[in-house]
């Protein structure tokens, strides 16, 4: 998700003019003011009851926004001493909320209780991901990453004003004031003042140059580096509004029924039946199958079931996954696209003293967030409004605008908190957002919810692809490893993408990242990834190409490592000597797993320590393996550095629920294919992990003072070799296919 | 056809099908949106609620048979009246800072409560099987069953 192609940069640059031009401070202002004011104006019209308006905004901001003191796109103080941070990344669970509104406490040197954390408006100039250039976007466990100075900056540079507006209220130079959990003070003359007081008077004054502003030094840190509590409120008492509960006046529901299989179209369909039930307002053909509308969900589902399709399937997927795993087994043992290669890799393993031949297969994924897709569009004539989880907002606009005839800023999406996503709700081709706005195009002037079930939701696609890895690795007499040669087979994700530029020489980054990138000090090496072709749409899920090469490397590693007679850790970090982060973690995890040390007959230990999006995660899981292969993860250690902690409880809670997301494909999770169909449709059948199954996880963080980086990802991909390789030192067999039977 | 509902102490008429699952309800026609759809067969417990105390997936219940009964949601359990127990789930909750994408939580505090009610002192394998029902897609499980002991700390 880093690489965004030309034909996409030019286009949203394009689309941007027009908010270009507002670049003074003052319009700059004053256009944030008209944007903030929209969403209250938007709801205050559109929301049934008065009472529903406060839970719309995801924290319910009180500021007073006529009186608000706005020096920049992100903070916002209001007369009632509230201090609103915009934040412009989708809230769904990773805590962003509460991180980037750490930022500018920390820099504001506001009291935490007076924080509210609020969802940005759609703007890709303002609010743009920082590491996607003119875009606005979630992911890549990216949100901390690019805003640390941005959100920093906001903060100082507010409290700069505060000061200067103290400064002047007081008669009083701005060094002898000093400003602590938003109280500003003078010491000499007892005079205080809180944000609230100076709001007005402070808003009047000249927001002064980025450079004059001094960000704080990380020993002068309060906020950062401590455990302040999530800012994402309303989750334990029902309050908190997700797409799935927005209610708006005049508003319809709609389901659609989707093809049995990719490729699939209506050919006629006859809605007699359905639109029998007097709750049934209309029946509209769509791209995307037969849309049934109606005054609530279970009238339009029942209805979908009485609907009559013929489904033209002339060019329908026909493969079964078993069909498909066995022709990329065929395509690894040929030479594939060179991703990375130095030394002499084909020398080194034939005049290896021990060749190791593995090959890995991993299934299709779906993400199976918890809140399944759905989206609140509203079209008319010359405006269309979006109210979703929302993650991908410059594309989803551009895609929209397109659909509609409509330059993007007239695309109005509101943010709301997402039930999970895990990739699936940032989507190049905006599938579900766009399903919407067909529906509520044919509606104009209605307000329509489209709610997928979890079926829907289950079999759309946008999987994580499926993946065939062939390994070898060779040891000399000594037992070094001598020469690594990898070719991976599966769908490329970014093909055909607005993140193309990933792609170089036939070679999609995503496909082979962390394969590619082996950091183990390896004489000979190549990488090859081959590229397939299916009807399946793919999609990143949670950590990328991580998911699988973590896997099929730290497990081979592992089993070479064994086969040499080493232990599996001396031998990762002598092969990492010159990676000193990730030779901090594998060690601190080692140590506080009691590497080494006896465990109960039946139990095994394993490893594994991966860097994804710029942060290394080690981990040790335990696991016990009874006399029937029945096995449990018992416990997992987990090391982590991500640069500064900005908040250690989040940080902990990304790594819990990251080896419990890794640990559903490792154990349970898989979407197959039967003649075109996917066979699974809900937690029946595509299993996730329960409760029951959930290991003790225990989380230590490294002490960096290094720019910080994402957690969202990079707890994902250790989990499952760690799990593997455990097995592995119990039963003494390897595992080369998820999710593992033992 | 015309059903009464007690919910949260509260009688209500709807004029639904007998059929129609009791969450589509509450949710729709109510408009009580605490409680959520996750599944639609009883597989996640995201639309867990109370029927005369007792957890149930109100996904998979139709509304016929939640007539007469008394049904409490999570809007329920939130309010002034709530019992001890809930207060102390919400709070341990809060305290462990258990929730992410907080979309599973409304259904995970409902069968907590359920649990804590009739077992204040419940074991691991208790948790377990009074829980395995409710998914949590950020996988939070291990703040749920820390939340859940914490509880129960404070009740006994
Ligand atoms: S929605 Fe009822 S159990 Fe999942
Ligand atoms: S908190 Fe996200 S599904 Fe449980």
């Amino acid at each position: 998700m880093r690489w965004i192609n030309n034909e996409t940069r030019a286009e949203l640059a394009r689309s941007f003019q027009e908010i270009d031009g507002l670049a003074s401070p003052q319009e700059s202002r004053r256009h944030f003011l008209k944007v903030i004011g929209g969403i209250g104006a938007g709801l205050t019209l559109a929301v049934s009851s008065p009472g529903t308006l406060a839970k719309m905004l995801p924290t319910g901001v009180t500021a007073a926004e006529g009186e608000a003191f706005a020096p920049n796109a992100f903070v916002r103080i209001g007369t009632d001493n509230r201090v609103a941070v915009v934040i412009k990344h989708v809230e769904m669970g990773q805590g962003t909320y509460t991180g980037l509104a750490t930022l500018v406490a920390e820099e504001l040197d506001a009291d935490w209780e007076q924080i509210d954390a609020v969802g940005a408006p759609a703007d890709g100039k303002r609010y743009n991901n920082l590491y996607w250039g003119p875009m606005q976007g979630t992911g890549g466990s990216s949100a901390i990453a690019n805003s640390y100075q941005q959100m920093r900056i906001a903060g100082a540079t507010a409290k700069a004003m505060l000061v200067a507006a103290a400064a002047q209220r007081w008669n009083l130079p701005t060094a002898e004031i000093s400003v602590n959990k938003g109280v500003l003070s003078h010491a000499g003359s007892g005079r205080k003042a809180t944000f609230g007081e100076l709001a007005e008077l402070a808003a009047t004054l000249p927001v002064p140059d980025e450079k004059s502003i001094r960000l704080k030094e990380p020993e002068e840190f309060t906020y950062i580096g401590t455990s302040m509590p999530r800012k994402d409120v309303g989750k334990t008492d029902g309050t908190a509004i997700y797409t799935q509960d927005v209610w708006l006046e005049g508003m319809l529901t709609a389901v659609v029924a989707h093809p049995p299989r990719f490729g699939t179209k209506v050919k006629s369909f006859d809605a007699k039946e359905a639109k029998a039930s007097n709750r049934v307002v209309d029946v509209i053909q769509i791209p995307t199958g037969i849309a049934v509308v109606a005054k609530d969900y279970w009238s339009a589902k029942v209805a979908r079931d009485k609907l009559n399709i013929e489904w033209d399937e002339s060019r329908a997927m026909d493969k079964s996954t078993d069909q498909i795993m066995a022709e990329y087994r065929e395509i690894s043992k040929k030479r594939g696209g060179v991703a990375h290669d130095h030394g002499s890799v084909g020398d080194a393993l034939d005049s290896a003293k021990t060749v190791i031949e593995a090959t890995y297969e991993f299934p299709y994924l779906a993400h199976a967030a918890m809140e399944p897709m759905n989206c609140v569009a509203l079209v008319n004539k010359d405006s269309c409004e979006i109210w979703n989880g929302e993650q991908f907002q410059s594309i989803d606009q551009m895609n929209i605008g397109k659909l509609l005839g409509l330059p993007v800023e007239k695309v109005k999406l509101n943010m709301l908190f997402a039930g999970g996503s895990f990739g699936r709700r940032a989507n190049p081709v905006s599938d579900y957002l766009v399903e919407a706005v067909h529906i509520a195009k044919a509606k104009m002037g209605t307000p329509i919810k489209l709610v997928w079930s979890r079926e829907d939701d289950m079999q759309a696609g946008y999987f994580r692809p499926a993946y065939v890895h062939r390994v070898r690795g060779g040891l000399d007499a000594e037992g070094n490893i001598v020469g690594w040669e990898q070719h991976i087979v599966g769908q490329s994700i970014l093909t055909g993408t607005p993140f193309g530029q990933g792609i170089k020489n036939g070679v999609d980054h995503s496909s082979v990242e962390g394969a590619s990138t082996l950091p183990y000090a390896i004489p000979n090496l190549r990488v090859e990834v081959t590229s397939t072709e299916e009807q399946v749409p793919v999609l990143w899920w949670r950590s990328v190409g991580h998911t699988h090469t973590a896997y099929s490397t730290e497990t081979f590693i592992d089993e070479l490592a064994v086969k040499a007679g080493q232990d599996p850790v001396d031998l990762r970090m002598k092969l990492l000597a010159d990676h000193p982060r990730w030779q901090g973690v594998l060690k601190l995890a080692a140590d506080k797993a009691g590497w080494g040390k006896a465990l109960p007959k039946g139990w095994g230990r394993g490893v594994a320590v991966h860097e994804s999006f710029n942060s290394y995660v080690a981990q040790v899981a335990e696991v016990s393996v009874a006399d029937d292969g029945k096995f449990k993860v018992e416990r997992v250690v987990c090391a982590v550095d991500c640069g500064v902690p900005i908040n250690p409880d989040v940080i902990r809670a990304q790594m819990e629920g990251g080896i419990g997301f890794g640990l559903a494909p490792a154990l349970v999770s898989a979407i197959t294919l039967k003649d075109g169909k996917v066979v699974e449709s809900n937690f029946h059948n595509y299993q996730v992990l329960r409760i029951n199954q959930m290991p003790e996880v225990e989380v230590h963080i490294v002490p960096s003072a290094a720019p910080p980086t994402g957690v969202g990802e990079p707890g994902v991909p250790p989990i499952a070799p760690a799990v593997a390789n455990a097995l592995a030192a119990v039963t003494g067999k390897r595992y080369y296919s998820l999710p593992i039977k033992v | 056809m015309s059903i009464t509902l007690n919910v949260n102490g509260a009688e209500h008429q709807v004029d639904t099908t007998p059929d129609t699952p009791l969450l589509w309800v509450i949710r729709d026609y109510l408009e009580m949106t605490g409680t959520k759809f996750g599944c639609g067969m009883a597989m996640c417990g995201a639309c867990t609620v109370h029927m005369d105390g007792q957890p149930i997936r109100s996904c998979s219940t139709p509304v016929q048979l939640a007539a007469g009964k008394k049904i409490t949601t999570i809007e329920g359990v939130s309010s002034s009246a709530a019992s001890p127990v809930s207060r102390a789930v919400q709070q341990a909750w809060d305290d462990g800072q258990v929730v992410q994408c907080g979309y599973c939580q409304s259904g995970q505090i409902m069968s907590a409560i359920a649990l804590l009610e009739k077992n204040p002192k419940p074991t691991d394998a208790d948790i377990d099987s009074a829980m395995s029902g409710n998914i949590c897609r950020c996988n939070t499980y291990q703040r749920i069953r820390g939340a859940i002991k914490e509880a129960s700390k404070q009740l006994v």
